[in-house]
């Protein structure tokens, strides 16, 4: 179930605020509202924070959130929700920003009149007198309930959708640009779906290289069509596949509650760590591997615009600590639990593997989740080729290679970097292997060499 | 059945009312096959491998300068040392340069996760490149190698770039087909090694270049010149062109052993002796320009405004070894010789002569005793020379001496080309007089932007080591009736600055030893 609910005291972290977002995806869209500047009027009181999001138009929007539901409610005309505005009231919330409501001063009847028409909508609650522990266990259960039927007749509007498309065929939707696509994302949003709103999105979104287009719509329809029969399905699945359609559909996990669970303690080598920020927040991404399991783990955490996430753990470094796993059928993300003493400085490269094994590794990975874009892999032997426009990495020996995936902020520089650094030489290479190729994040030169992030 | 990827493309396009068939098969279909064709990916074949780097021995740096220039080249990435009011903070482009010569000067490799920015930032700006590249060793001219941006690398001919000179074949192929940097790179580096060869090779095809590039080729000669250049000089001052012709005549001048040098030692006897009658120096400048001296340099024709004459004359005294005047004047030295009297209005076109020839020939001796004792306060600047170029003959601690006396006496107004030739960083008392005489202009209530020239001289040129004199300046005054208004903070932000460049130069030369 959702566990982001049943929190009714404290501020939350920034990692709950986004574990609402729809994903990683829509949180790109967000145009911007996460400097404090746009706000004015912000308060809090209990478990109800709000605040005026001063938009272009003119009226400013009136944004209130409720963590206890949780419940959202804005002016804005966005069918996301929680909308892009209610989240960045609650990153500025949870970044200090949005002090309490001073003492005996009410809150204005504004938010009282949104939250009531959200208690309306059946989208949420405002915790409007005390309950009992029990009460609440009930009304979780129920709210639970409600959300899984939603998303189970948003996937099956889906799926008949998807039917009529292809009845008709691609060509025929693709004439009518991203609209169609867009009105299917947020009947998704509205269902309650974000995992399958964001994909629907992706597919709507122009495509570079114009003339793969429809076979990448096909590949992108398929594995919607699979997600969307996979969730119809899921007391069918076993345990850890029906975990991975559950989160790949768009519901979240507590890290407390996960944390309260099994936890792995190993020592971990910080293999990297990758920043990618829009106007609202930054999202880090920190890989780890265990010393002594093997185990690769992927932690994810959100900063406010303009600030940094925690944790920021050192590259290269060793750091002795509790991980607890978001189940799944191929298990990666992960939640940062206890940690025990310092970092300590692990400077062998980390045991790596050759390109086929590699490419094994990713074959595995995607053949268990089959909605994965890429598996983190540690490449040892390998070195970078430089080549018209793009570029290879490729075993020391033998002819095997990978291509290297094009794009993203500051990837010409990493590879240069990397080049640099093998300098003609086999090197170690820590990244992300996928269907679109590799993509190179942290290099050794050799025995005993020095962790180099290769992003700037 | 076996339906191809492009088959369900196919139908997926048209549609299965179409095509046939239900979406849910054909989705089920393309599922299947797009789970399969990722699970199973084979590795490409692997295009040429690059060549290795070669070897480069120099040691690392140390951990805390490689953060250091990190950070300086992140800077000038950013491009925040620009233009505009810089605030308090310190411009760190203008400590990159600074930063390389001592990083080289130390004999350390650059730490090769950073060569991309380092070319980079080579590329952007001109000045950096010797220092960037000399860095970046072999290593960076490998990466240069490979990346078209930064070829300027492969042609500015840092060490280990070019093809081997020792090999005469190669040689000769760059020298006939290179382009005009890569020639010129490569005479230089040949010159270091085997000047003979240098000068042959110059020989070889010396007709067929094109004028400016003889200009060029004979300039870098200036680099090294030796009595073993003056044959091939002599040649020159047949040349067709006119400013090869003065550029030859000038380097033969510069040899004071040299049969031109002897020419116009002749010459300038004739016009300057020493009338012992009178007791002063007579002169009778030369009353016509010959063919033979033009042949040796002297143009003929004057600039508008000057004398025939006198600008003949200045030719012949300027292109005459300073050897020549102590035994013309009974055995005198210099300073004596230049506190002679001398006829007719003759003193300032002589005396400038032998400014220009004690800094063309390096002569330390005259050219101390031409610029004399720093001028004492009410006297009016000496016409005569150019301070700053006779100053750059002086050794570096003589010059900050003179150049600290002459900032008490006269300020900073006139001071900035004399700063500029001084040795980095400033020897005492050099920092201490520019401080001062900055507090004296404080002090008058003169802006500080008046002097941002000299600020930003003294940010990368004072010894690190005087943050300390400068600190007390640093805070902000009280505002007192005498000064420009607002100035004070203004001042007092540019002393923080100036500190606080100071004591990260330090931080940063600490960090590399």
């Amino acid at each position: 179930m959702d566990g982001s609910n049943g929190r009714r005291t404290g501020r939350w972290t920034t990692g709950q605020v986004m574990a609402l977002a729809p994903d990683a995806s829509s949180r790109g869209a967000g145009t911007g509202p996460g400097t404090a500047a746009h706000w004015s009027g912000t308060g809090s009181r209990g478990t109800t924070v709000w605040g005026l999001y001063a938009n272009s138009g003119g009226t400013p929007y009136q944004v209130v959130a409720d963590t206890a539901g949780p419940s959202f409610g804005c002016g804005c005309r966005s069918r996301t929700l929680p909308c892009e505005h209610a989240l960045a009231l609650l990153a500025l919330w949870t970044g200090g920003e949005v002090g309490p409501a001073a003492h005996g001063d009410g809150r204005p009847d504004w938010v009282t009149r949104r939250l009531a028409a959200c208690r309306a909508r059946g989208e949420g609650t405002d915790r409007s007198g005390p309950g009992t522990s029990d009460g609440e266990a009930r009304a979780a259960r129920g709210r639970a309930e409600r959300r899984a039927a939603r998303v189970a007749a948003g996937a099956a509007e889906l799926e008949q959708r998807l039917a009529d498309l292809l009845a008709g065929g691609l060509a025929g939707a693709d004439r009518e640009g991203h609209r169609w696509w867009d009105e299917m994302a947020a009947r998704m949003v509205d269902a309650q779906a974000p995992g399958l709103a964001a994909r629907v999105r992706d597919l709507g979104a122009p495509a570079t290289p114009a003339g793969d287009r429809p076979s990448r719509l096909l590949e992108g329809t398929a594995l919607l069509h699979l997600l969307a029969r996979g969730y119809l399905r899921l007391r069918e699945l076993p345990e850890p596949l029906a975990a991975t359609v559950r989160s790949r559909v768009g519901f979240t996990v507590d890290s407390a509650q996960l944390l309260a669970g099994p936890t792995v303690r190993d020592r971990w080598l910080v293999l990297a760590r990758q920043d990618t920020a829009d106007e609202r927040l930054t999202t880090r991404r920190t890989w780890l591997r265990g010393e002594a399991t093997g185990r690769t783990a992927l932690l994810l955490s959100f900063g406010a615009a303009g600030r940094a996430p925690e944790p920021a753990l050192p590259v290269g470094r060793l750091l002795d600590a509790e991980l607890a796993f978001h189940p799944g059928a191929r298990p990666l993300r992960a939640a940062l639990g206890p940690r025990h003493g310092a970092p300590l400085p692990g400077r062998m490269p980390p045991p790596g593997v050759r390109v086929a094994a590699a490419l094994g590794a990713y074959g595995e990975a995607v053949a268990a989740d089959p909605w994965l874009d890429a598996w983190p892999v540690v490449l040892a032997g390998v070195v970078p080729i430089p080549g018209e426009g793009s570029w290879q990495v490729a075993d020391a020996e033998g002819s095997d290679a990978v291509p290297v995936a094009a794009g993203g902020a500051g990837a010409g520089a990493a590879l240069w970097r990397l080049a640099a650094v093998s300098g003609g030489r086999p090197v170690t290479v820590f990244g992300e292997l996928g269907h679109q190729g590799f993509r190179p994040f942290t290099a050794w030169a050799g025995t005993g060499a020095e962790a180099v992030p290769l992003a700037a | 059945m076996t339906t191809t990827w492009a088959d369900l493309v196919g139908t997926a396009l048209l549609g299965t009312d179409r095509r046939g068939g239900t979406p849910e098969v054909l989705l089920d279909s393309a599922a299947l096959a797009v789970v399969r064709r990722r699970a199973g990916m084979r590795p490409a074949t692997a295009w040429g491998r690059p060549a290795t780097a070669p070897h480069d021995p120099r040691p690392p740096l140390p951990a805390a300068a490689r953060r250091r220039l990190a950070l300086l080249l992140a800077d000038r990435a950013t491009g925040s040392g620009g233009s505009g009011r810089r605030g308090c903070a310190p411009s760190l482009g203008e400590l990159l340069p600074q930063w390389l010569a001592e990083a080289d000067a130390r004999g350390y490799a650059a730490p090769p996760e950073l060569l991309p920015a380092l070319l980079d930032a080579a590329r952007a700006r001109t000045d950096l490149r010797p220092d960037a590249l000399a860095l970046a060793g072999p290593r960076g001219l490998w990466l240069a190698g490979l990346n078209a941006d930064w070829s300027f690398a492969l042609r500015a001919g840092a060490p280990g770039v070019l093809p081997d000179t020792g090999d005469p074949d190669t040689v000769r192929t760059l020298w006939e087909e290179g382009l005009f940097a890569e020639r010129v790179a490569l005479l230089a580096r040949l010159r270091a090694r085997d000047p003979g060869r240098a000068r042959e090779l110059l020989r070889s095809g010396w007709a067929a270049e094109r004028a400016e590039d003889r200009l060029m080729f004979l300039d870098s000669l200036r680099e090294g010149l030796s009595p073993q250049d003056e044959p091939f000089l002599e040649q020159a001052l047949t040349d067709r062109s006119r400013n090869v012709r003065a550029t030859a005549a000038e380097l033969l001048s510069a040899l004071p052993g040299s049969a031109l040098a002897a020419r116009m030692a002749a010459r300038a006897r004739t016009c300057v002796a020493w009338d012992s009658a009178g007791g002063r120096i007579a002169v009778e400048a030369p009353y016509a320009c010959d063919a033979a001296m033009e042949r040796d340099g002297v143009v003929a024709i004057p600039p508008a405004g000057r004398g025939e004459r006198a600008w003949w004359l200045g030719q012949v005294v300027d292109a005459a070894p300073l050897a020549t005047w102590p035994a013309r004047f009974g055995g005198r030295t210099p300073r004596e010789i230049i506190e002679l009297p001398v006829a007719d209005d003759w003193q300032a076109d002589l005396h400038a002569a032998w400014c220009r020839a004690a800094v063309r020939q390096g002569d330390e001796a005259w050219a101390r005793a031409l610029l004399g004792p720093a001028p004492a306060p009410a006297t009016v600047l000496s016409p005569v020379g150019d301070p700053a170029k006779l100053l750059s003959v002086l050794p570096a601690q003589e010059r900050a001496r003179w150049v600290a006396r002459f900032i008490e006496a006269h300020g900073l107004s006139e001071a900035f080309q004399m700063l500029a030739v001084c040795a980095v960083p400033w020897a005492e008392p050099l920092g201490a007089a520019v401080v001062d005489a900055l507090d004296i202009a404080r002090d008058a209530g003169s802006y500080p932007w008046s002097f941002s020239g000299v600020m930003g001289l003294a940010e990368r040129c004072m010894d690190p080591a005087e943050a300390d004199r400068a600190a007390p300046l640093a805070a902000v005054p009280a505002e007192s009736a005498h000064t420009s208004p607002g100035a004070g903070a203004y001042w007092a932000e540019a002393f923080q600055r100036l500190v606080g460049t100071l004591r990260l130069r330090a931080a940063m030369i600490a960090e590399l030893t």
